[in-house]
């Protein structure tokens, strides 16, 4: 297929997932910015004025960027994965690309296009949200830009993994429930691991979710508990390989294909 | 001499669970025919035709379409097919406008070359003033033509439509097979799974009957129904439906 036709392919797919996206806005970008305000509220305002400062810094401050991560990851997953489980399960409509010359890749990038672009637009949603409760200072834009697209890529890639390998609406439901929520609560957000005990602090270098937020934080902050080129590192790094399996996986028919 | 629509050799799919769909299916499609491929349920036409068009992965044997095989060049083949599957399967929350004028998308149509293309075929199909109207509120009939619009927005030269009238009504179906045979007279290859054996008889030039993954019957309509003794059933739904019965109970 054409460079050009692939362009026009990739964007016949944004676009339907776009546009979705805003259909079902009280589904998709509503709930986040709920949940913000609360969390923000509770842990910000309410409990953050005890707490009083970490790293340096006023608690809502702190946990500001943690909490923008936790939507923008939710939002990026569960975009993926809950339209392309759709497309595959209910509507069966996946088979309109599949049956057509549209390559992998371009279908890949199609869906995770639209994960990136909920799950920037409510990481920038939330922000704003947050400005009514505190005013961040942003130390490097860029930075912070860098990880809300990084973090959105890398959850659009896991949550089009799992909407391909999903057998069952419950799959789908799952993984937020126990293994991102779990993942983000002990990614620290709320916390920095110096206050955590050294072993606990070595096993939060396992999760993903931790160089997310810290790199996101150091946008913000300008301080990190770990350097940000190891996060951008880590982030650069599963992007690759969730790109692998999600290639690997639709190349294969995986979960697609009889 | 033009290339077969589609030539199929040795085709075999064992699925995981040890069923075997297909056990060597040869088959050749004339270009530019009319062809119909019959056989009870479960016999194994969804099967091959969800090889041919890449959505089932076939076990053995090989396939291709206007001489181009399925698995080396599977982005050439798949621009040449048009599918209209046997399963409602566009978005029900989609405009029927925007459902095919989406699909040629996927086939790397510009949507100012589509959207009036869209327009031309859901109006030939009877869905003019349908176009704009949610996916789920059309009629069964409606969805069913829906489905042929979108399969036919890229200009595919061989069109494969599987059980495209199942649960249409008669008059509904006569303007479809119409509309259906039209598109032969321009060069479309069609290739027809149908229940509607009296149809089959009447429309198509070439028929096969596929039986337990096996094709038991294959020949141009004429030399089938001059050929194979059906004797009358006295159910009175032609030739072709008595001939069928026979060589599948015989089958059985």
């Amino acid at each position: 297929m054409p460079l050009e036709k692939q362009f026009i392919s990739f964007y016949t797919i944004v676009r339907k997932g776009v546009i979705r996206i805003f259909r079902i806005w009280s589904q998709t970008l509503l709930p986040p910015l709920v949940t913000s305000v609360l969390y923000f509220a509770i842990f910000g305002t309410i409990l953050g004025s005890r707490i009083g400062e970490l790293d340096g810094v006023p608690y809502i401050l702190f946990v500001v960027p943690g909490l923008v991560m936790l939507s923008v990851i939710t939002s990026a997953f569960m975009e993926v994965a809950s339209t392309f489980f759709f497309a595959k399960f209910f509507s069966r409509n996946i088979d309109e690309v599949l049956v057509s010359p549209t390559p992998t890749l371009v279908i890949i990038a199609g869906f995770i296009t639209s994960g990136i672009i909920r799950g920037m637009l409510v990481g920038v949603l939330v922000l704003i949200v947050s400005f009514f409760f505190a005013l961040p200072s942003v130390a490097h834009p860029l930075i912070v830009l860098l990880f809300l697209f990084l973090s959105s890529l890398v959850f659009s890639l896991g949550g089009l993994i799992n909407g391909i390998y999903a057998k069952s609406f419950d799959s789908i439901t799952i993984v937020p429930t126990f293994v991102l929520t779990p993942l983000v609560y002990l990614g620290g957000v709320f916390y920095s691991i110096h206050s955590l005990p050294p072993l606990w602090q070595t096993l939060s270098l396992a999760n993903p979710v931790f160089y997310i937020i810290n790199g996101f934080r150091y946008g913000f902050l300008g301080t990190s508990d770990v350097s940000i080129f190891i996060c951008t590192a880590v982030l650069l790094l599963l992007t690759g390989i969730l790109l692998g399996v999600n290639w690997y996986f639709l190349k294969k028919g995986l979960g697609l294909k009889q | 001499m033009n290339e077969p629509a589609l030539t199929i050799k040795n085709l075999e799919k064992t699925y995981a669970s040890g069923t075997q769909a297909l056990k060597g299916v040869s088959l050749e499609v004339p270009s530019g025919d009319f062809f119909a491929l019959l056989g009870p349920n479960g016999a194994g036409k969804t099967t091959l035709i969800g090889i041919v068009t890449g959505l089932v992965t076939k076990t053995a044997g090989s396939v291709s379409v206007h001489g181009i095989d399925i698995e080396k060049e599977p982005e050439w083949t798949r621009a040449l097919i048009g599918l209209c599957g046997q399963e409602i399967n566009f978005d029900p929350w989609m405009k029927p406008l925007d459902v095919v004028v989406n699909q040629a998308g996927y086939y790397g149509i510009p949507r100012s070359v589509a959207i009036p293309r869209a327009k031309k075929i859901l109006g030939d199909l009877g869905l003019g003033d349908k176009m704009d109207q949610i996916g789920f509120r059309l009629s069964g009939g409606m969805k069913r033509r829906l489905m042929i619009a979108r399969a036919l927005i890229h200009e595919p030269k061989f069109l494969i439509l599987d059980e495209p009238t199942a649960g249409v009504d008669v008059e509904l179906r006569r303007s479809m097979w119409d509309y259906l045979t039209a598109l032969t007279k321009q060069g479309i290859t069609i290739l027809l799974t149908t229940h509607y054996l009296e149809e089959a008889e009447r429309l198509a030039s070439h028929v096969a009957i596929i039986n337990k993954g096996e094709i038991i019957l294959a020949g141009s309509m004429e030399e089938v129904l001059k050929t194979h003794e059906g004797g009358t059933s006295g159910y009175g739904g032609g030739k072709l439906e008595d001939i069928f019965v026979k060589l599948t109970s015989e089958q059985t």
